[in-house]
């Protein structure tokens, strides 16, 4: 099985875990900034940083698998070297309590303690170790408003010896006077040619043999997002290898995984709702495709299926915006409906009963 | 003695009876050593439960089925306690979080982390990890799945996580793209109808073709429901000859009687007295949701086509109203009284448009 000739002199396994067991995620987390795929702007400012070893307060935001989190401990490693590394950077996430007590006893803590001077680093390498401390936020748009504003005057005082790195996915979650204390840089979905660069890496590190209509798969599955890519690249090599006898890994693999809804089944609602599409326009009767009965029993069946309410919503979305005849008004009806549903659903609405609602309407906006 | 459902639920993967797909897949990744963190999803009654149970037997052999129920107690911040009833073995264990509302942030949290950190001791176990499983993870609550995440990568060498809800809907995005997602569609009729013939033999009878239909299109691609419709009917007339009918729960007649007020006449009366029922069904602990639905479908069967798809639409609206508010009655009478005032409008031609 092609997991286990992975060789394990490559990674260093820490706390004893099997490299062959590791998520991927994990394993090619970039080691260093150089690293990094895409964010060009970003990488750019933190070499300095590197060079001038002066470092302002951070803010990272951008939406999910861009690298946030990537990039703040690769430059931290790059900074302190392994050996320093523990008692130099503390990070936070939402999994570890942060109340305001939190806030205030655990950093207080770690950022009163000043820096001891550089000793050598255990692997000849030299790093600069500048003389201030790290502290990570992960995650820092689900602190509390309390919380944020216990850090404020921390972050101040203590700003000759720490610096903070916010790192979140909503700028707008983080109160205005912790912003304006830090430098931020936002970070882009990744283009397609980086992901493709770098999921292309993997796969042949992993010797998967995963090829490009795969890494196309992957790539418009995750819109952006290189973790999931990553994510679903593991969960779908695990499948084949470990069908008997193993297989190659094919688009279609990657749609299952990622509980996309087959076009099949997505163009027969489409038509069911009245909208004309190319594959089955002919073979359809005309007339069946009205009415309140047929819709009301293709969302049954859309429901008892168990796909994901949202998804059908967004593919749906996705088929109505492209769809070659309809009109821009008819279109931005359908947007229009779209949007209160995903509003409803994110709210914790009934599906079976908004979707039946979205079909119903975009059914009757569309005759 | 326990219920056909219990005693005849299939207790490996080699049982199941449908999506053979989904079982030889969970098998391969079950042998692979390589078990990744899971998501399980489907309508209620499809079988998510028992492929869980199912998978980790495959994981861990029997060991797995000798479990004990233990109680927890986590305190909160402010110093309240919480009831936390586990289900566990020497391999796994099992919570439902959101019993503690809006404290479950704080069962993840702590329970989690304590599971994470301790290793397995038991050199003979045949994997290293322990699994966690979180039932309704789709009720868990922001703060909660927040919790997860950074959990889910870090701890990934000690535990892996199968969260079982009914979709995927409601859970964060982060949640989603570390799990490998398991869609456990509702059977068709054919594979109900294997089952049901199944358990059949294997109490000792022989069950009528026509029974079978009856009761596979009642219960409507729910399982569960199916094999307790199933017992009910058997102990009803031991035979399962003549005229059989399947009793419809009591609850789901008293809205269709609601539903039948509604349409036959629309007065301020006729809403106080919509109004006294629903009440009766709220203190008899059946769902909003549920009560909506089934007295919004039985009511648009009776009306005319061009009144249907407001009604739906209406329903669909009061229901996350619903959701969003607290007191949930204000907005199932608003609902009564927006498709009783459409009723009027339709038929009488009544502009009741500065009615919203």
């Amino acid at each position: 099985m092609a997991f286990f000739q992975v060789p394990a002199t490559k990674t260093a396994p820490k706390h004893n875990v099997d490299p062959a067991l590791q998520p991927w995620v994990e394993k090619y987390r970039p080691k260093t900034i150089d690293d990094i795929s895409s964010q060009d702007h970003t990488v750019a400012v933190l070499k300095k940083t590197l060079t001038s070893t002066n470092l302002p307060h951070m803010l990272f935001y951008g939406p999910p698998g861009t690298g946030k989190t990537s990039t703040i401990l690769a430059l931290s490693r790059q900074l302190f070297g392994p050996d320093n590394f523990k008692n130099r950077v503390l990070e936070l996430n939402a999994s570890d309590e942060r109340g305001i007590a939190i806030v205030r006893e655990k950093v207080k803590n770690f950022a009163r303690q000043t820096p001891r001077a550089q000793a050598v680093a255990s692997d000849g390498k030299e790093y600069p170790c500048p003389p201030y401390k790290i502290i990570i936020l992960d995650e820092a748009d689900s602190m509390t408003q309390d919380a944020q504003g216990a850090l404020r005057r921390i972050m101040e005082t203590y700003a000759r010896i720490t610096r903070f790195c916010l790192v979140c996915n909503y700028v707008t979650r983080i109160i205005e006077p912790l912003a304006s204390r830090c430098s931020k840089f936002r970070f882009t979905p990744l283009d397609s040619a980086s992901a493709s660069a770098r999921l292309t890496m993997i796969s042949s590190a992993e010797n998967i043999g995963a090829d490009s209509s795969v890494i196309d798969a992957l790539i418009t599955t995750s819109g952006g997002d290189l973790r999931r890519a990553i994510t679903y690249l593991q969960s779908a090599s695990r499948l084949a290898s470990s069908t008997n006898p193993p297989t190659l890994i094919t688009a279609n693999d990657i749609q299952e995984i990622a509980g996309v809804v087959p076009n099949s089944v997505v163009s027969s609602f489409a038509n069911t709702l009245g909208i004309e599409t190319e594959t089955d326009m002919d073979t359809d009767d005309r007339d069946q495709t009205k009415g309140f009965e047929p819709i009301k029993k293709k969302v049954k069946d859309l429901t008892m299926e168990g796909y994901s309410a949202s998804q059908i919503l967004s593919q749906l979305h996705d088929l109505i915006v492209l769809h070659p005849t309809l009109t821009g008004r008819q279109k931005s009806q359908c947007a229009l409906i779209l949007a209160e549903a995903d509003k409803a659903l994110c709210d914790g609405a009934d599906e079976e009963l908004w979707i039946l609602d979205v079909a119903l309407r975009i059914n009757k906006s569309l005759s | 003695m326990s219920l056909w459902v219990d005693q005849y639920r299939p207790r490996s993967l080699d049982d199941l009876h449908y999506h053979q797909g989904l079982s030889a897949r969970l098998r391969s990744l079950a042998a692979s050593g390589d078990f990744p963190h899971m998501l399980f999803y489907g309508p209620s009654g499809a079988g998510k439960k028992t492929r869980i149970a199912c998978t980790l037997k495959e994981l861990f052999g029997p060991g797995v089925e000798k479990i004990k129920i233990d109680q927890r107690i986590f305190l909160t911040p402010s110093k309240r306690k919480l009831e936390v009833n586990l289900v566990q073995s020497n391999f796994h264990i099992e919570i439902t979080p959101s019993e503690t509302g809006n404290y479950d942030r704080i069962v993840i949290q702590e329970l989690l982390k304590e599971i994470a950190q301790t290793q397995q001791v038991d050199l003979n176990a045949k994997q290293r990890f322990k699994v966690v499983i979180i039932n309704e993870a789709d009720s868990l609550s922001r703060d909660a799945q927040a919790a997860l995440r950074r959990t889910m990568e870090k701890y990934m060498s000690n535990m892996r996580i199968i969260l079982c809800a009914n979709s995927t809907s409601r859970l964060i995005a982060p949640i989603r793209s570390r799990c490998l997602l398991m869609r456990v569609a509702a059977p068709d009729s054919d594979a109900m109808g294997t089952v049901l013939d199944y358990v059949a033999r294997r109490v000792g009878f022989d069950l009528p073709p026509d029974v079978a239909g009856q009761i596979v299109e009642d219960a409507a691609g729910n399982m569960r429901k199916a094999l307790l419709v199933l017992e009910a009917l058997k102990m009803q007339s031991p035979d399962l000859s003549g005229n059989l009918s399947i009793a419809k729960p009591d609850w789901e007649t008293y809205c269709h009687k609601v539903a039948d007020l509604i349409v036959q006449e629309q007065t301020p009366a006729r809403v106080m007295e919509v109004r006294a029922k629903f009440y009766e069904l709220l203190s008899h602990c059946i769902p909003p949701t549920v009560i909506l639905k089934t007295v919004a479908e039985r009511v648009v069967e009776r009306v005319d086509e061009a009144l249907k798809a407001d009604i739906m639409h209406w329903a669909a609206f009061y229901e996350v109203r619903m959701r969003v508010g607290s007191k949930k009655i204000f907005h199932l009478e608003a609902w009564v009284v927006k498709v009783m005032s459409l009723y009027k409008q339709f038929f009488y031609g009544m502009d009741l448009t500065g009615f919203d």
